[in-house]
């Protein structure tokens, strides 16, 4: 009897435009995947999508509430696809959220009397350094020990988010309401509304400006080669000249930084206080959003958006069909799953061997 | 002559390369049938179709004149057919013994017999001069005695047709010397042996016939006392190949410029792989390192190129220390690497040719200013080096894993000697690559000798060795068994060092 067994090889890379089709099939067949979880709840899965989408982009105020949620997302997405692209799991960006959020709220109760122009860029830059140093810790212990980078970054969300629990529990608790809520950051702190009305905020176009400044470090710098080139195998890459555990480090802090900034955009545009759940998960959702993505900054643009559509259609959805709003996590979950096997098929090829 | 087996229009495709195009292929009762070609000609997977392991998209197989179909290996033993593969398929905590019995149902019962399968194992191994100790396990064992493991489990299973595939890559010239004599020992007993190869001199050597393979199709079928091997070269090839390099004499060897001094290393595993390894290079010389694989080579190339620390010695370039240097650090002082493993070191693979070729450069002007990659004056140069390398590719653009093994090495060579450098270290240069690209990587490291490059070579094919080194350094588990000059040197005393025998009289290690 012979024993079969398989072997993943890589194959020569698709062509651009599958890499475009590639995530549109994956949302499709998610979609296609979550209406069996439909069909078992007795609802018919045309009308959930319809309230789902409705919910997300029908109205003027749906699609602004949109931009709101998408902000977040697209920051954390650029966060974790700069990571990725090194071949670092960073899968930290949720805690690095917090991290940065953490430091522009401490700047923003300073009260100190700047120009809005100029407080809320040092608002961001404390965001950014924030998320950036609680990444570089995990960067750190890779690059020097070896430590996992996965187990590392994922316990580090654990250890901030209760961090700044204990925080907003004692020292900033609010003095008045004694709330476990920061006080408010400086008026002269927070981003502008973009919109009159609305919750949209400048963080929005921050966020559009980030992923032009990524596409431009990753594509036109010697950054960002080191980080493809690191990525890509990062063994060829020690060999040929390239400081890889620089590289690593230095794409961490990057990614943590963005992370940080998705924090920010939460406290100085949305809230203008630190809470204790800042955020419904956005750090995690932008793991799903860098591969459906493809770890392209134009592309994490679009599955942020997209998510963002989803996240924002739930409750509707929820509302009008009568299922709870968790299976937006649901298709978030699938979408994830179905995008990494797919790439797994398309970029590798599968062979059955027979024989000893 | 009686024909044990007759495969006829066989064909086999693996996606889009046709890998055997409609080849027929007889194999002779008491005769050693060569099956010659380059690499990548078909050779193998002809062979291992008729082995049950791949299976043919058409064709048909007689043996002794019965049509059969061969499933799996198992299948091509009970007719008769057996293989010893490049890669030994023993288990390494098994003893010799357990090893060659292993799959066969037992003698008696569901007892085991292993005293008789040891008699049995003796008697073979005396009567083809097969030594081997049959209780020890696998481990222990030497590449050569492995391969003789693995003769005798072919013999064990009355096999009348023998495969060998390149059974003398990994034997020094004296083991692969005793393997011939087994093989005519076992012809003259009417068992019939498939001998892959595509090193002329033993194919000259142990053929009665040689079969000639070129990209998948049959090339040729010649008699071997009606041939030549300048003929058979010209056959596998496709054109005239010059069978020597011209290679200029030196008059005299110019400055030290690598002095490399008791150096020690651990391998992978922690065990001491260098053990006090000593030698200059100077310019205008090619110094060669030959050896059976695994004696050393591969970790001393490691270290000269920044990407393993010693624990021991130094290594000095141009007078200056460079024993804790960086690979950048190396590269910047201008010393060029050809690794032995180019798919994972040497390129990165999904990355397009142009970034490819300047990722030891990238950083420098005219392609850099400090930030940014300056992506109009990298294309120039990218375009440049296709040219003048001669990079068989449709785009720069391409990604580098699509191309053939030939054109990858000519992609480091041109990312490397575009940096002029003053030294090489060249490890494996032409392994994988057909004759043609072969040819032309040696020239071009003779032509960088001749403007004064010093050259380490590192090589476990000895007639690279012969043909481009003015001395030679044999390695033998992690020492130097001595260095010879290139006049002085014989294959014996090769070999024999290249088993361990330190030459009296010659450069002694510290």
């Amino acid at each position: 009897m012979s024993l079969i067994s398989f072997k993943l090889e890589k194959r020569i890379p698709p062509p651009w435009w599958f890499r475009i089709l590639m995530p549109i099939m994956a949302v499709i067949i998610s979609l296609a995947i979550s209406s069996i979880f439909l069909l078992i709840l007795g609802k018919n899965p045309f009308t959930a999508f319809y309230y789902l989408f409705y919910g997300g982009l029908g109205t003027k105020f749906a699609f602004l509430e949109m931009l709101v949620k998408a902000t977040p997302l697209i920051l954390t997405g650029i966060a974790v696809s700069i990571a990725f692209l090194a071949k670092y799991w960073n899968i930290g960006a949720e805690g690095q959220l917090y991290a940065g959020a953490l430091l522009a709220t401490w700047v923003g109760i300073q009260n100190f009397n700047l120009s809005p122009v100029f407080y809320v860029l040092l608002v961001i830059v404390a965001g950014f350094v924030g998320g950036g140093v609680w990444s570089f810790i995990p960067a750190y212990l890779k690059a020097r020990f070896k430590v996992d980078d996965v187990v590392t970054t994922l316990l580090f969300n654990y250890i901030m988010i209760y961090f700044v629990s204990a925080i907003l529990e004692g020292p900033w608790r609010h003095p008045v309401s004694l709330y476990p809520e920061s006080v408010n950051i400086a008026e002269n702190a927070q981003l502008i509304q973009l919109v009159p009305r609305s919750r949209v905020h400048i963080g929005f176009l921050i966020a559009v400006a980030v992923v032009f400044v990524t596409y431009f470090i990753v594509k036109k710098t010697k950054l960002g080669f080191e980080i493809r080139a690191t990525g890509s195998n990062p063994k060829a890459a020690n060999f040929l000249g390239i400081n890889t555990l620089k590289t690593i480090i230095i794409a961490s802090v990057l990614s943590g930084g963005v992370a940080g900034l998705a924090g920010v955009s939460e406290v100085a545009g949305v809230h203008y206080h630190l809470i204790h759940n800042l955020s419904p998960g956005y750090g995690y959702s932008g793991i799903v959003i860098a591969m459906l993505g493809g770890l392209n900054p134009f592309g994490v643009l679009f599955a942020a958006l997209y998510f963002s559509v989803i996240i924002t259609g739930a409750q509707m959805m929820s509302r009008s069909v009568g299922i709870p709003p968790y299976i937006a996590d649901v298709i978030q979950g699938i979408t994830l799953i179905v995008m990494l096997a797919m790439l797994l098929l398309f970029e590798y090829k599968i062979s059955i061997r027979r024989g000893k | 002559m009686e024909k044990v087996v007759e495969m006829q229009n066989i064909r086999k495709t693996f996606l889009h390369t046709v890998a055997n195009n409609d080849i027929n292929f007889d194999i002779c009762k008491g005769e050693v049938v060569t099956l010659l070609g380059e690499n990548g000609a078909g050779k193998t997977t002809l062979m291992k179709i008729l082995y049950g392991m791949y299976s043919m998209d058409s064709g048909e197989i007689y043996v002794k004149g019965k049509k059969v179909d061969i499933k799996s290996p198992k299948d091509a033993i009970s007719l008769g057919i057996g293989m010893v593969h490049q890669h030994f398929t023993l288990v390494k905590s098994f003893t010799v013994t357990e090893n060659v019995i292993l799959g066969l149902p037992p003698a008696k019962g569901i007892e085991i017999d292993l005293e008789s399968a040891k008699k049995d194992l003796i008697s073979l191994s005396k009567k083809y001069g097969l030594e081997v100790n049959p209780d020890a396990k696998i481990w222990q064992l030497s590449v050569g005695e492995k391969q003789r493991v693995e003769i005798i489990k072919a013999l064990y299973r009355n096999i009348d047709v023998l495969i060998m595939d390149e059974p003398t890559a990994v034997l020094t010239p004296q083991e692969a010397e005793n393997l011939f004599d087994t093989l005519r020992l076992l012809t003259k007993e009417g068992k019939s042996i498939v001998f892959i190869s595509h090193k002329l001199g033993e194919v000259m050597e142990i053929s009665d016939r040689i079969v000639i393979l070129r990209n998948g199709t049959l090339a040729g079928e010649k008699n071997k006392k009606d041939t030549t091997k300048k003929e058979l070269a010209r056959i596998m090839v496709g054109r005239e190949v010059l069978e020597i390099i011209e290679k200029e004499e030196m008059s005299e060897r110019g400055e030290p410029l690598l002095v490399v001094q008791n150096l020690h290393a651990l391998n992978d595993k922690g065990i001491e792989a260098l053990k006090g390894i000593s030698f200059e290079v100077r310019s205008e010389e090619i110094l060669g390192i030959a050896g059976v694989s695994g004696n050393g080579q591969r970790e001393l190339e490691d270290v000269l190129c920044g990407v393993r620390e010693s624990t021991d010695g130094r290594i000095v370039f141009k007078g200056k220390e460079i024993t804790t240097k960086k690979p950048k650090e190396i590269i910047n002082l201008g010393i060029g690497r050809v690794p032995e493993d180019r798919m994972e070191e040497g390129l990165i693979l999904d990355l397009p040719i142009f970034e490819n070729l300047i990722v030891e450069s990238y950083d420098k002007k005219p392609l850099s200013n400090g930030i940014l990659i300056n992506y109009s004056s990298v294309k120039d140069f990218a375009e440049k080096m296709v040219k003048e390398y001669d990079i068989k590719t449709p785009s720069i653009y391409t990604i580098t894993r699509t191309l053939s093994g030939g054109n990858l090495q000519k992609v480091i060579l041109a990312r490397m000697l575009s940096r002029n450098p003053e030294f090489i270290i060249a490890s494996q240069p032409i392994r994988g690559l057909d004759v043609g690209a072969a040819e032309y990587i040696h020239t071009k490291l003779l032509s960088a000798r001749a403007n004064g490059v010093g050259i380490l070579l590192i090589s476990e094919d000895l007639d690279e060795i012969l043909m481009l080194s003015d001395r030679i350094l044999v390695m033998y588990e992690g020492e130097v068994m001595g260095i010879l000059d290139r006049k002085d040197v014989t294959i014996d005393e090769l070999g024999l060092m290249m088993t361990g025998t330190r030459m009296g009289g010659f450069h002694e290690p510290n």
